[in-house]
């Protein structure tokens, strides 16, 4: 699989990251180096084989719903890197 | 007496028996680590007063006769364990200033059982990596030869209990990042099954292969640990309703009857796995040599899809990295960029300076394998292959207790020798990386060393929950090589 250089600006833009222009050839030929090894995938025979998502249990993990306490604004805004009191602040959404 | 040399099991008994305390230990180790760490780099942070008030609760506890298992012992913790009132960073420069609200569980459980925690460890960004060298913020060198890597992703850890800065360290493992440091610096470390340990308060990667374990100096100081740690928590979905038993048992069965009566198979695709340095393989041969003498049988196995493993883990883990990580976009904690245009435009300035390059890589990676077009080709065949690689153990142990193999295919590299070439340094990561995928446990104890004096390694993959035979086999084999004495000069 060959990763283009839009494709690589593609990708980080659903991804919300910034690749810069100066960076995206480096990152195309090594995404394309990576997803070239994966390619391998293709020669595994996997038809009727089930999905595993993991190696957990598959079972429900459900327990009765009971009043607690919430740790309150001042603990959960405590790391908010800009804050109003009880309001996380960010940049205005509405124009 | 040489307080760095104290395995847990000693320093427990001596501080129960009050022939040394706990600030006695504590104090020394911080002296330690500060004549010695700037050379090592093991820690990214480290809280003396905490760690010295702590060690005087411990005390206290032992005058009034409160004794619990780690009561006054300083254990490191991988800097991807949430850890009240100490700083957080996971290796990332997005959370450079994070301080954890609360303890993770595995934290409040050392915590409860007396344990004073000496230190944050450093790591590669996010456990991403296999050299600690995607740090942002230090390289960690191995205590063993400074020019060369600790390994990674838990590198800081398995560096501080092989510099002997701390009895014992928790360390994390995605696809090996307990296994591979602790087989590089000549320490013990154990990857518990899946679902064996609460990850709560465990900063998530790849949250179907995650798991927190111990990294000791020797097998019985892992047993201890395990027993602290094990177990079922509530505020884990995925942590596993299943009885834990006493993990000391497992030396009982060893002085009982040596290794007699067990299996270990070979797989022979692991044999024709290309670039295996040779002295990993003289050592791997003596390793065998030794077992076999201890009364174990050995038989080869087949696990028929190993080489469609480092591709399988190299979509499933950067997929659910790529899900885990959009959490740090800026808003409730960490790193933010505030000069921006809008919403967006702050997450990805934010994301973009906060995240290191091989996080970013790993992002891309999973958000390319998930975008829509992709998803089956990608992840969907990568949980199949998933299920065949689960397959190929369930068959294996029909015929053998555990599985035998290194841990990496050569010992610790030279630091910056493969930094720009991330697909060689994730095919390195094939012995380690089924054991996640299948989600059972896998422990490497030291086995010897390179023709340059690097600690070398061996594996033990066991049935899922059956860490039991590997602490058994692992301190079989360490009661007769005896390389847990040996530590590096500093």
């Amino acid at each position: 699989m060959k990763i283009s250089t839009d494709e690589v600006a593609k990708i980080a833009n659903l991804a919300r990251l910034e690749v810069e222009k100066s960076q995206q050839k480096k990152m195309a030929e090594q995404l394309s180096n990576i997803l070239g090894y994966i390619d391998k995938l293709k020669d595994a025979d996997v038809k009727g084989v089930k999905l595993s998502s993991g190696a957990g249990f598959m079972n429900n993990v459900l327990r009765e719903d009971e009043v607690r306490l919430s740790p309150g604004p001042k603990v959960t805004l405590a790391n908010a890197p800009q804050k109003d009191e009880d309001f996380y602040i960010v940049p205005r959404v509405v124009k | 007496m040489k307080y760095h040399e104290l395995t847990i099991e000693r320093a427990v008994k001596l501080i129960a028996s009050r022939q040394i305390s706990s600030v006695e230990l504590t104090s020394y180790l911080l002296d330690r680590i500060e004549k010695y760490d700037d050379e090592i780099g093991a820690f990214i942070t480290v809280d003396k007063t905490m760690a010295l008030d702590q060690a005087q609760k411990a005390d206290k506890l032992v005058a009034d006769n409160q004794i619990q298992s780690l009561t006054g012992i300083p254990i490191a913790l991988k800097d991807l364990l949430c850890t009240k009132g100490i700083k957080t960073t996971c290796g990332s420069q997005i959370l450079n200033n994070f301080i954890p609200e609360y303890d993770g569980t595995i934290v409040k459980k050392l915590k409860e059982s007396g344990a004073v925690i000496i230190g944050k460890t450093n790591l590669d960004e996010f456990g991403m990596g296999s050299s600690t060298e995607n740090s942002s913020y230090k390289i960690t060198t191995n205590p063993w030869n400074k020019d060369h890597v600790p390994g990674g992703s838990s590198g800081g850890s398995a560096a501080a209990v092989s510099a002997r800065f701390c009895c014992a360290a928790l360390g994390t493992d995605t696809g090996g990042s307990i296994r591979q440091p602790s087989s590089h610096c000549g320490v013990v470390g154990l990857k518990p099954t899946y679902g064996r340990v609460s990850r709560f308060g465990l900063v998530s990667y790849a949250s179907s292969l995650d798991q927190i374990g111990p990294i000791t100096k020797d097998v019985k100081d892992a047993a201890i640990l395990m027993n602290v740690i094990s177990g079922n928590d509530n505020m884990d979905s995925t942590s596993a309703k299943v009885d834990v038993p006493d993990f000391m048992k497992a030396f009982d069965q060893f002085e009982k009857g040596s290794l007699s009566g067990m299996t270990a198979g070979i797989p022979n695709e692991y044999l024709s796995v290309e670039g295996i340095d040779p002295d990993v393989e003289n050592v791997f041969n003596e390793a065998k040599r030794v077992l076999e003498e201890l009364g174990v049988k050995i038989i080869d196995i087949s696990l028929p899809h190993t080489d469609y493993v480092v591709a399988a883990y190299y979509i499933i883990a950067p997929s659910e990295a790529s899900s885990n990580l959009a959490r740090f976009d800026g808003v409730k904690y960490g790193f933010r960029e505030t000069v921006s245009d809008d919403l967006i435009d702050m997450y990805k300035k934010t994301k973009s300076k906060g995240f290191g390059p091989e996080v970013k890589r790993r992002i891309m990676i999973g958000t390319y394998a998930l975008s829509a077009g992709y998803y089956d080709a990608y992840y969907g065949r990568a949980s199949k292959v998933r299920t065949l690689i689960m397959n190929d153990f369930s068959t294996a142990f029909n015929r053998c207790d555990f599985i035998i193999s290194p841990v990496a295919p050569a010992p610790a590299f030279k630091i910056g020798e493969n930094i720009d070439d991330p697909l060689t340094m994730y095919l390195t990561d094939i012995f380690t990386l089924s054991a996640n995928m299948a989600g059972i446990p896998g422990i490497s104890v030291p086995a010897g060393f390179s023709s340059k004096g690097l600690p070398i390694g061996i594996q033990m993959m066991g049935r899922q929950f059956d860490e039991l035979s590997l602490l058994r086999a692992g301190y079989g084999f360490e009661k007769t090589i005896q390389l847990d004495k040996k530590f590096p000069d500093l």
